[in-house]
């Protein structure tokens, strides 16, 4: 077997090889839905139905899309550069605690100045995060994968230090939790009563942002080139390191963002549980988005469908809702085999 | 009790011993595979499987050996997964690995919840006893240290034994370390590197799953969420920290556990004024702060992470 480089895939290979993942996916998803006991096609309706079937479905998916786009962008931005960012989840905390410390009263401001500067100084938190590993790797080759997952743990072992310390609530009862942020630090609602927040609307214009930086300006085709061949970008005379750094602070910044959002527009403030793995979905997230930040869209807005829909449906079959976990995971490996298979012709001799 | 004296007592090294186990064969597991040219990032999630499939075949009525060995297997299955993604198919082995390690973790999780749909305490297996090795038991404080231990433990020594002899000293393990440097070479010998390559990644995946089953069989005997709990990225911090040779790769573990083993008791020591997060955090620096001493002097196998395609330059 070989795999030879196609200049162009043929239409039918982009329509078909996502869709071979996307069903790959489903079957596996099916069979271990028919190991439970459950039946696999009314599983996969009442999925569906939890995740869209109504207005409050759809919101609730738009809602748990929006920490996925910060974070699907973040991975995205990294992996064109070949930054391989696993650091998400404690760029996100960290951001996170940024946020519980300018907004929960050391900032009395307006709410049109104070949101605005949780913003930023969350994504300069969740920068900073990601520029330590980048420094490590562009001065002493350290691979950034491993200094990055280990920071994750580093990072939220800090906030729960923090959380049992200068954060605590005193009024949490003993819980580790921090205090919740003042009104004017909140997110606004986008609808009277629900919980989608303004913090979908700054992904989405965030997204189209990227999408700008990444094919009208000269950084980021500084990115795609350092990504594409830093040895050629190098001799071109580009400042190879320095692109990485700045690429470092973009993608640390996004998921920082998915931070302030998430305890800004949502949850109020800070707890362990903020996030179930809102950094490492993010790179499925931008997998399946083929790194497109347009992409990450319509991607995030999927991964969260899935596990809204499969919280429903865990609560009224009993599948186990870790089923989306696995739903998620095989998408990831099903699509990069189909991107694979767009490039490449195989040819079996 | 001062923090110097600590380490006067010979239970703080019989605790570095136990608890370097899992560390070293994730760090075996993981230098095997990188030996011949792949990166596995699915360790953190094959060590998952590993826990949870050793544990569950005692749990429904195996032995303990047959739960090494189907910890073993489960960790193979997942290797032939990567390796088959990367190998032939030459996709990123970072991004494949962490879907390794999700979709790994996310399958046990949900087979645990299948196969336990109500339990609230975890349910118990009787897991290994430590085993006092006749004769070299009776030696003092090395006895007490290395020959006290449990079988997964012995077992662990002597993987790295036999991961070195055949790593250096056979035909195998030439073309094992040839294809991580230099896969064209392999190729010359007639040796098919798509083959090898795979082969060593499913023996390095069983190796680290046993790292796994050691948490749940050995070490305590009950399968948790979130049990590994990063010890599979330290291994591979460890692989580096041992420049890719076992017997420093063991020493590296051993040493960091003596670390984790002096830790936990200085925690107990000066629990009161210092919070007990820093202590935790320790490892995880130390990692980091281990990869940046030995970037300078890290011989990476030159061709690990880069995909091979024969005929192609």
């Amino acid at each position: 077997m070989r795999l030879e480089p196609r200049e162009q895939a043929p239409l039918g290979v982009m329509v078909l090889a996502p869709l071979g993942a996307f069903a790959a996916s489903l079957v596996f998803a099916a069979l271990l839905v028919l190991w439970s006991g459950a039946d696999a096609l009314s599983t996969f309706g009442l999925v569906i139905k939890g995740a869209a079937g109504s207005s409050f479905a759809i919101l609730e998916t738009l809602t748990r899309a929006t920490p996925l786009i910060f974070t699907g962008l973040a991975a995205a931005v990294a992996f064109r550069a070949k930054l391989w960012n696993i650091g998400g989840e404690g760029q996100f905390y960290l951001a996170a605690v940024m946020t519980v410390v300018l907004g929960t009263g050391l900032l009395k401001l307006p709410a049109p100045l104070l949101v605005p500067m949780l913003l930023i100084g969350g994504a300069m938190a969740g920068a900073v995060a990601l520029l330590g590993p980048a420094f490590l790797k562009t001065r002493f080759g350290v691979d950034e994968v491993v200094t990055t997952l280990l920071l994750n743990f580093i990072i939220i072992l800090f906030v729960s230090l923090l959380l049992e310390g200068p954060l605590k609530d005193p009024m949490g009862l003993g819980w580790p939790q921090s205090s919740k942020v003042i009104p004017e630090a909140a997110l606004p609602k986008l609808i009277q009563g629900k919980r989608l927040h303004l913090g979908f609307v700054i992904a989405i214009v965030t997204a189209f942002a990227v999408w700008i930086v990444n094919t009208r300006m000269a950084f980021g085709f500084e990115m795609r080139a350092v990504g594409h061949n830093a040895r050629a970008a190098k001799f071109l005379g580009m400042p190879v390191n320095t692109v990485m750094l700045k690429t470092a602070m973009l993608s640390g910044g996004l998921a920082g963002l998915a931070g302030v959002s998430e305890v800004a527009g949502l949850k109020g403030n800070l707890t362990l549980d903020l996030s179930p793995g809102f950094g490492y979905a993010g790179i499925v997230v931008a997998m399946l988005a083929f790194l497109h930040p347009l992409g990450v869209i319509a991607a995030a807005i999927f991964v969260a469908g899935v596990f809204v829909g499969a919280d429903a449906m865990s609560r009224s079959a009993g599948v186990p809702s870790y089923i989306a976990d696995v739903m998620v995971a095989t998408s990831l490996l099903t699509m990069v085999v189909a991107i694979m298979f767009t490039r490449y012709r195989v040819l079996w001799r | 009790m001062d923090a110097i004296e600590i380490f006067l007592t010979t239970t703080l090294w019989a605790a570095a011993v136990r608890i370097a186990a899992p560390y070293v064969f994730g760090t075996l597991g993981e230098l095997i595979c990188e030996r011949a040219g792949v990166l596995n990032l699915g360790i953190e999630g094959i060590m998952t499987a590993g826990a949870f499939a050793g544990w569950y075949t005692v749990y429904a009525g195996g032995d303990l050996w047959t739960g090494v060995l189907v910890a073993a297997l489960t960790g193979a299955a997942f290797g032939l997964l990567h390796g088959v993604l990367v190998v032939p198919l030459g996709l990123s082995q970072h991004v494949v690995g962490i879907g390794i390690t999700l979709f790994a973790s996310s399958l046990t999780y949900y087979s645990y919840r299948v196969l336990f749909p109500k339990v609230t305490s975890p349910p118990r297996i009787v897991p290994f006893e430590p085993f006092a090795v006749p004769y070299l038991s009776e030696i003092s404080f090395f006895g007490e240290v290395l020959f006290h231990q449990t079988p997964l433990t012995y077992l662990s020594f002597i993987l790295v034994g036999i991961a070195a002899y055949v790593l250096y000293r056979t035909p195998l393990g030439l073309a094992v370390r040839t294809v991580g440097e230099n896969p064209a070479a392999v190729e010359a010998q007639g040796i098919d590197v798509t083959l090898l390559r795979i082969g060593a990644v499913m023996v390095g995946s069983a190796v680290m799953a046993i790292g796994g089953a050691f948490l749940t069989m050995s070490a305590f005997n009950a399968f948790f969420f979130e049990m590994v709990n990063g010890r599979g990225w330290i291994c591979i911090a460890l692989v580096v920290f041992g420049s890719w040779r076992p017997g420093k790769a063991l020493l590296g573990a051993l040493l960091f556990a003596l670390f984790d083993a002096y830790q936990l008791r200085l925690q107990q020591l000066a629990g009161q004024y210092v919070p007990y997060q820093l202590f935790l955090m320790l490892p995880f620096v130390l990692s980091i702060l281990a990869l940046i001493v030995m970037s300078r002097r890290a011989g990476y196998p030159r061709a690990l992470m880069v995909p091979y395609r024969k005929g192609e330059r």
